[in-house]
């Protein structure tokens, strides 16, 4: 087994499908000459040529667009998002177009394209380049939702999202590119709405995918040193949702805190808390908490921006409201 | 097309009517053949009742907390759609639980499960009704009720299943949740606390209950003074035998006072060599057991016109639960090992005290013990548990003054009250089996040979 930071695992789960199917194409700013604005597609262009890394304009409902095009017609494109701020302007083709063609076709037209790139905030990129958008693109029906938290999540969920047959939005995170864990040398794949339990615990569960989950993991240690045992679990596809998964963990330990990097207000998290209560009712000894990022636009002062990130300290803190401490 | 009338089985020898404390499947839920259908109040335990037909359960036609006799109509399974309307419109309207006769209490929530719209599919676990953790027999004071606010008991919903699922009163816990919510860790202390030590409910409504002489002293059942209690299967099944034996039976009592010094060793040697904790109670028991056989008419029954003596010695054991008490047996104990006893004994009054005892297990006995030690009590008399002829009343192991050697010196003893019918057992024989009795106690070695 390998130790590779997660960017070279997104760069070897793409490399691996573009030597697989010569129907797979990489399209967006920067990903043929620069190899990447954040390098994930570095190599490629040498190994596969600029017909399938292809430069694209500054301009994101193009790459959408040609993407779902392209992915109508039976290609199978891998279009770049610089940052997932910018997939705002693609959100027509991605939500009337993408989303909607299979439905819309009786099933005709398929739109097997993943869409990706780094989501959330990284260091004092401030309010406009901060932002976390699963809660958008998980509303949506027709679309499946990916948020990797380790290399090897990353690898085995890209390949399986490359593989599917419906558009696929993989949310990275730029904090996330340099982490670094062990990677199976072999062919894998992780199944899209398959989570996974990341630590065990037994006296709380704390649900949290991609960066979040690294912070739960932290408070997860801090909250061992005083005893109590956090069981941490990522549903790593946001949808189609694990939730069998985190309904056996509260129901293990009657305790439940969800963590996300998005607003509070119609959070992602907010749909796990209702589904948690509907589900796990009589095993709850206390409410559902949220930890999310402060509701407002993401301030540009560090001390601020620490301020308005779940840290591990919040995470800690929720878990003793719900233990009673 | 098939039909099931769900009729209320008779779940111990001596039921005769049942309270049903929970559903555990629900109207429109799928039932196979031997599924648990209901957990029901007989007079001895609670017991759960399975589905003797397969299909849908389209109606509960008593609910939660409602009481019906042995072999009426509580529900109805059949096949989605089949029609079941002539079967329902037979079934006495004995549907809604009694309520508590305690002036304005509130209105048992139960008639909110009776209204759950009939055969809606439910593909989750309903949340178990409020009204079956408020138990009908424990009315809330009506002081309580009233306050709107203090009205509702706030617990968490994990809270609320374990005390269901333990029988624990709600009202009786002490909330340490914000604004007094009852959480996990409330029920898990209260079952952990020696029961003098667990709050009565509604503090504010009451009185403070005098302390308790000692920690371990399991305490009355919480009861407001000036409260009317609706009597429960246990209790009128306790207040017919018991009442039989006694009017019946004519009782006489011989007591005898036993030196237990050489108890108090053994039971000091057995937790040292064997670390195993083996109680008084346990030592009486096998002695008692020990004795039987050589006195056949104190382990017999009168039977009108014959005596029958039974080849094999069943000792009871009475055990105090909330609301009354049971005799869980120790089958065949002559032919069982001290530690066996104390083993089984222990066991079987923890579950005794959840009321999880299967109907074997507290009933045909041949010889009753009731102990009053833990309370400090010097002697007592019981009246004998029929059909049997005897039972044994036991005090405590008191640290006394006696005289050894013509000086006073410390010594242990302990008195205990043979009840006897006398149509069965004469002066005579209780008074030799008395001595047997406490010839064993007196020189354990016997116990083990």
């Amino acid at each position: 087994m390998a130790t590779l930071t997660m960017r070279e695992a997104l760069n070897q789960a793409m490399s691996e499908e573009m030597a697989r199917d010569p129907n797979v194409f990489i399209l967006g700013e920067e990903v043929g000459a620069y190899q990447g604005a954040y390098k994930i597609t570095q190599g490629l262009v040498a190994k596969f040529g600029d017909w399938r890394v292809r430069d694209t304009p500054i301009a994101e409902e193009v790459i959408a667009g040609i993407a779902v095009g392209a992915a109508f017609i039976g290609l199978r494109p891998i279009a770049e998002m610089m940052t997932f701020n910018f997939s705002l302007l693609a959100l027509d083709m991605i939500v009337n177009h993408a989303a909607k063609y299979r439905y819309m076709s009786g099933g005709q037209i398929r739109c097997p394209m993943v869409m990706r790139g780094p989501s959330g905030a990284a260091a004092q990129v401030a309010a406009q380049h901060s932002q976390a958008f699963e809660s958008w693109y998980a509303n949506c029906p027709g679309l499946v939702v990916v948020m990797p938290s380790t290399p090897r999540d990353a690898k085995g969920l890209l390949k399986s999202a490359i593989r599917d047959d419906n558009p696929v939005v993989f949310m990275e995170n730029e904090v996330l590119y340099n982490l670094k864990g062990e990677v199976p040398d072999e062919e894998f794949h992780i199944p899209l709405g398959l989570g996974e339990v990341k630590r065990e615990g037994k006296d709380v569960t704390l649900v949290a995918w991609s960066r979040s989950a690294v912070t739960c993991l932290a408070a997860a240690r801090q909250l061992a040193d005083e005893g109590v045992e956090a069981e941490v679990v990522d549903p790593r596809t946001l949808r189609p949702l694990d939730e069998d998964l985190i309904f056996e963990s509260v129901r293990k330990t009657g305790r439940c805190v969800v963590v996300e990097e998005g607003w509070p207000m119609a959070g992602f998290g907010a749909e796990i808390s209702d589904r948690v209560q509907r589900n796990c009712f009589d095993a709850l000894d206390a409410p559902i908490l949220r930890v999310t990022s402060a509701d407002v636009p993401m301030p540009y002062a560090k001390t601020l921006e620490t301020a308005y990130l779940p840290q591990p300290a919040k995470v800690v803190e929720a878990v003793h409201q719900v233990l009673y401490r | 097309m098939t039909v099931t009338k769900v009729v209320l089985a008779k779940l111990s020898p001596t039921m005769e009517e049942g309270t049903i404390v929970k559903w555990t499947k629900q109207e429109g839920d799928t039932v196979k053949v031997g599924d648990v259908l209901a957990e029901i109040e007989t007079d001895k335990a609670n017991m759960e009742m399975e589905a003797l037909g397969a299909g849908v359960l389209r109606k509960v036609l008593v609910p939660a907390g409602g009481k019906a006799p042995v072999g009426a109509l509580i529900g109805v399974i059949a096949e989605p759609g089949e029609d079941i309307s002539k079967l329902t419109a037979q079934a006495a309207p004995t549907a809604a639980p009694s309520p508590p006769p305690a002036p304005p209490a509130p209105a048992p929530k139960a008639e909110g499960v009776a209204a759950a719209p009939a055969g809606a599919p439910r593909s989750q676990p309903a949340p178990a009704p409020a009204a079956a953790v408020e138990r009908p027999e424990t009315p809330r004071p009506e002081a309580f009720a009233s306050a709107e606010d203090a009205g509702r008991v706030k617990a968490s919903p994990l809270a609320r299943t374990m005390a269901q699922q333990q029988n624990i009163p709600l009202e009786s816990v002490e909330g340490t949740g914000p604004g007094g919510r009852i959480i996990k860790r409330d029920i898990e202390a209260w079952s952990d606390r020696p029961r003098a030590a667990r709050p009565s409910p509604a503090p504010a409504a009451r009185p403070a209950a005098p302390a308790a002489p000692s920690a371990r002293v399991p305490a009355a059942p919480p009861v407001t003074p000036g409260e009317i209690v609706p009597v429960s299967s246990m209790r009128r099944v306790i207040a017919k035998r018991l009442a039989e034996s006694k009017f019946t039976a004519p009782h006489f009592y011989v007591t005898v006072e036993i030196d237990m010094d050489s108890a108090v060793d053994v039971r000091e040697q057995i937790l040292e060599v064997e670390e195993a904790k083996v109680s008084f109670n346990d030592l009486v028991v096998k002695a008692c057991a020990k004795a039987l056989p050589r006195f056949p008419l104190v382990n017999a029954s009168w039977n009108g016109d014959t005596i029958v003596t039974h080849g094999e010695v069943h000792v009871g054991v009475a055990v105090a639960i909330p609301d009354g008490l049971i005799t869980p047996v120790v089958r065949n104990a002559d032919r069982k090992a001290l530690l066996d006893i104390a083993r089984e004994v222990k066991d079987l009054a923890a579950r005794a005290r959840e009321r999880k005892l299967k109907p074997e297990e507290f009933t045909g006995s041949t010889f009753t013990i009731s102990n009053l030690g833990m309370y400090d009590v010097t002697e007592f008399t019981a009246i004998i548990n029929p059909p049997e002829s005897a039972i044994l009343a036991v005090g405590a192991v008191r640290k006394v003054p006696v005289v050894v050697d013509d000086r006073v010196t410390v010594g242990h003893r302990m008195r205990v009250t043979l009840s006897c019918d006398h149509r069965v057992v004469d002066g005579a024989l209780g008074a030799q089996f008395l001595a047997e009795v406490r010839r064993l106690l007196e020189h354990p070695v016997g116990l083990f040979v």
